[in-house]
C-alpha cells in the first residue's frame, strides 16, 4: 500500500506495524467521526507535540514508551539533576550522568536510542513557562511527586480554557505512584473534575504528633524528625534547612543519632534521615511503569482518537494482592480551580466600589450577602476581621474603574457562596 | 481532538475563564473574612496587603490563664490547605502543650490537618489549649509533670510566671493583659 508521506531514513519498513493495526482501522468504541488510515498516523508523527512534565521514575518510563508508541515531538520539564539513588529505577540514567540535568540526559538517551524522535529538554520549573509555552501543546502528561506543582499545572491550564478557542483546552494525564499503590488519571480541564477537586482524597504523609518527637519517641523517624522540626530552628533560629544541602542532613542524622542512643533506638541511618527530612515515599519500579504505561495508552488514544479513553480515574493498589478501580471522579461545584461561577459584568467607569457591591447584593441570580472582594494582586473590600476591613474600607468610595484595569479579574468570596465567584469587569 | 471540544459544547456555559488568583489566596481570604471569633481573640495584620502572615492574640476569660494575653504568629504558605498554617507562640510561656521555643502540641496543627479545617478551627483549638491543657501530650515535660503531681501548685506557677517570673532557671515573658 502506498503511504502519502516521505520514507523518512529512520523509518524502516515494519517500524510501525502493531501500532499501525489501530490506527488503520476503527474499533467498535472508535468515535464515529474518526477518519482511520494515513491522516491519522500522519497526525500521530507529524502533529502532535506532547509535554512530558517530570523526568523522574515515571517520567522515564513515560518518555520511554511514547517514543516507542511513535509520538515524535516530545518535550519534557523537570528541575532535578541525577541523585545516585535514582538509578536503581530510572533506566535512561547511568552512573556517569550523576550529577547533571535529568532533562537533558533523558532527552538525550531518548533520541540516541530511538530514532527519528526529537525530545526537547528544559531543565527547570514549571512555574518558569507562561501560557503561550503551554499552548503548543497536544496534551500534556504529569509524572510528578510533589503536589504543589501539580496543582500549579492545573490550575494554569484551567485557566488557559478560551470559550471561544477550541486549541485552548489542553488534556492533562497525570500519574503518581507511592510504593505498590498508584493512579492514573484523565483531567480535560473545566470538563472533567481537576486535580484540585481531589485535593482531599489524597493520603498524607504520615506525622507523628509534635509531643511525641519531644518526649517519648520510639522509632528513628521520631529522633529524625525531633532534629529537624524542634533541634534545628532552636540552634538556627535564622536558617531553614536546606534539604539539598549534604552539610544540613549530615547535621540532622548527628543529632538524632545522639538522640536515638539516648533512648536505645536503633535504625536511624544517613539515608533514613534524608528520606524523612524530603519525605522520600518508597519507589518501586514495576508500579512506576504499569502507571506509566497506562498514562501512554490514554496519551495515545487522546491524541489519536482511535479509541475511548479513560472516564476518568483509574487507580491500582498492588498492596496486598492486586487490585484496581476505574471510575469517574465528580467536579466538585465548591472547586476553587474549576467550580464557583464566573460572571461577565460590563459597568460604568464612574461605578464606585460600594456601588459594585450593592450591585452583587441585589442580584437575585447569585444571592451573595457580605462580599469580600480582591484581585489577584490586591484586597479590593474585606468584611473581616475588623483591622483589614478598616484597611480597605476607603477603597469603598473609590471609581472600580481606579482599582481594576479593564476586563481585570475580581474574586468574591462569601459565606453564601459555596467557594468564590469570578468577575471578569469590562467598561462602558 | 474534535470530540473533547464537543464534550465542552455540551457543557452549560458555566466555566468561564477564572482569574489568576490563586486557590490559596482565594481560600485564605474566604478563611479570614468568614472568621466567628470570639471577643477573647484578636487577629493583627503587620503588614494588612499580607494575608499569609498575622499574629493571633487570646486573651482568656477564664481558667488558670486568665488575665495573659498570649501571641501567636500564623505562616501560611501556598500550598495552604493542603499543608496546615504554621503556627507558633512568641512569647516564653509555662504551658504543658507549648514550649520554651514557641512549638505548640496541638493535634490538626501536624498529623491531623484536614484541607476541609480551617483558620477558625485552629485557632479555637489554641484557645481550647488556655482552656483546658492537657498533661498526657506534653511539650514542656516539667510543666505536664507538675500538673499531674499538684494542680494547685502548677496554678501558682502558672501565676508567677505570667507575670514575668523565674522559675527553675526559666526567664518567663510577662504576658499579663494591659486591659
Ligand atoms: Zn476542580
Amino acid at each position: 500500500m502506498a503511504t502519502t508521506t516521505t520514507p523518512n531514513a529512520t523509518d524502516w519498513p515494519g517500524r510501525y506495524y502493531h501500532i499501525d493495526q489501530i490506527l488503520e482501522k476503527a474499533g467498535p468504541r472508535t468515535d464515529p467521526e474518526w477518519v482511520p488510515g494515513d491522516k491519522a498516523k500522519e497526525w500521530l508523527r507529524e502533529g502532535v507535540k506532547v509535554l512530558v512534565i517530570g523526568a523522574g521514575g515515571l517520567g522515564c518510563e513515560i518518555l520511554s514508551n511514547l517514543a516507542l508508541t511513535g509520538f515524535k515531538d516530545i518535550h519534557v520539564i523537570d528541575m532535578d539533576t541525577i541523585d545516585i539513588s535514582n538509578l536503581n529505577r530510572q533506566f535512561l540514567f547511568r552512573q556517569k550522568d550523576v550529577g547533571k540535568s535529568k532533562a537533558l540526559v533523558a532527552a538525550e538517551f531518548i533520541m540516541n536510542r530511538v530514532p527519528g524522535v526529537k525530545v526537547t529538554p528544559y531543565h527547570g520549573k514549571i512555574q518558569d513557562k507562561d501560557e503561550d509555552y503551554y499552548m503548543q501543546f497536544t496534551l500534556i502528561i504529569c509524572g510528578l511527586d510533589s503536589v504543589e506543582a501539580r496543582r500549579w499545572i492545573n490550575a494554569t491550564l484551567v485557566n488557559m480554557v478560551d470559550p471561544e478557542n477550541p486549541q485552548s483546552l489542553k488534556p492533562l494525564i497525570d500519574g503518581g505512584t507511592e510504593g505498590f499503590k498508584g493512579q492514573a488519571r484523565v483531567i480535560l480541564p473545566t470538563i472533567t473534575s481537576c486535580y484540585e477537586c481531589s485535593l482531599d482524597m489524597l493520603n498524607k504523609q504520615t506525622q507523628f504528633p509534635i509531643c511525641t518527637i519531644a518526649n517519648t519517641p520510639r522509632l528513628p523517624e521520631h529522633c529524625i524528625e525531633w532534629a529537624s522540626v524542634l533541634e534545628w530552628p532552636r540552634v538556627f533560629p535564622d536558617k531553614k534547612v536546606d534539604n539539598d544541602d549534604p552539610d544540613h542532613i549530615d547535621w540532622l542524622y548527628k543529632q538524632a543519632l545522639n538522640r536515638a542512643q539516648e533512648f536505645k533506638i536503633e535504625g536511624v541511618t544517613w539515608s533514613l534521615t534524608q528520606g524523612v527530612v524530603k519525605n522520600i515515599i518508597p519507589a518501586i519500579a514495576s508500579t512506576n511503569a504499569i502507571i506509566s504505561a497506562a498514562c501512554c495508552n490514554e496519551a495515545f488514544k487522546i491524541a489519536t482518537n482511535s479509541a475511548a479513553f479513560l472516564n476518568n480515574y483509574f487507580m491500582f493498589i498492588g498492596t496486598d494482592g492486586v487490585y484496581s478501580y476505574t471510575f469517574e471522579h465528580e467536579r466538585r461545584p465548591e472547586c476553587p480551580v474549576c467550580g464557583g461561577e464566573a460572571l461577565d459584568l460590563t459597568i460604568s467607569p464612574e461605578l464606585t466600589l460600594q456601588e459594585l457591591i450593592d450591585l452583587l447584593i441585589e442580584r437575585q441570580d447569585i444571592q451573595i450577602k457580605k462580599p469580600s472582594l480582591s484581585t489577584p494582586t490586591k484586597q479590593l473590600y474585606l468584611q473581616a476581621p475588623p483591622q483589614l476591613e478598616e484597611a480597605t474600607r476607603p477603597n469603598l468610595e473609590k471609581k472600580v474603574s481606579e482599582l481594576v484595569p479593564p476586563n481585570g479579574d475580581v474574586t468574591v468570596t462569601a459565606s453564601t457562596l459555596p467557594f468564590s465567584l469570578s468577575l471578569r469587569i469590562a467598561y462602558t | 481532538m474534535i470530540k473533547i471540544w464537543s464534550m465542552k459544547k455540551n457543557e452549560d456555559a458555566a466555566a468561564k475563564k477564572k482569574p489568576k488568583t490563586s486557590a490559596a489566596q482565594i481560600r485564605v481570604q474566604k478563611d479570614l473574612t468568614e472568621l466567628d471569633l470570639p471577643s477573647t481573640m484578636k487577629t493583627h495584620f503587620p503588614d494588612p496587603a499580607d494575608l499569609l502572615n498575622f499574629t493571633l492574640t487570646i486573651t482568656p476569660d477564664e481558667g488558670m490563664y486568665k488575665g495573659g494575653a498570649f501571641v501567636f504568629s500564623f505562616a501560611i504558605n501556598t500550598n495552604y490547605p493542603h499543608d496546615p498554617p504554621k503556627v507558633k507562640c512568641t512569647q516564653t510561656i509555662y504551658h504543658p502543650n507549648v514550649d520554651l521555643e514557641g512549638n505548640v502540641c496541638l493535634n490538626i496543627l501536624r498529623e491531623d490537618w484536614k484541607p476541609v479545617l480551617n483558620l477558625n478551627s485552629v485557632m479555637v483549638g489554641l484557645q481550647y489549649l488556655f482552656l483546658e491543657p492537657n498533661p498526657d501530650d506534653p511539650l514542656n515535660k516539667d510543666a505536664a509533670v507538675e500538673m499531674t503531681k499538684s494542680r494547685d501548685l502548677f496554678i501558682s506557677n502558672v501565676k508567677q510566671t505570667m507575670k514575668g517570673g523565674y522559675l527553675k532557671g526559666t526567664q518567663y515573658d510577662n504576658v499579663l493583659s494591659r486591659s
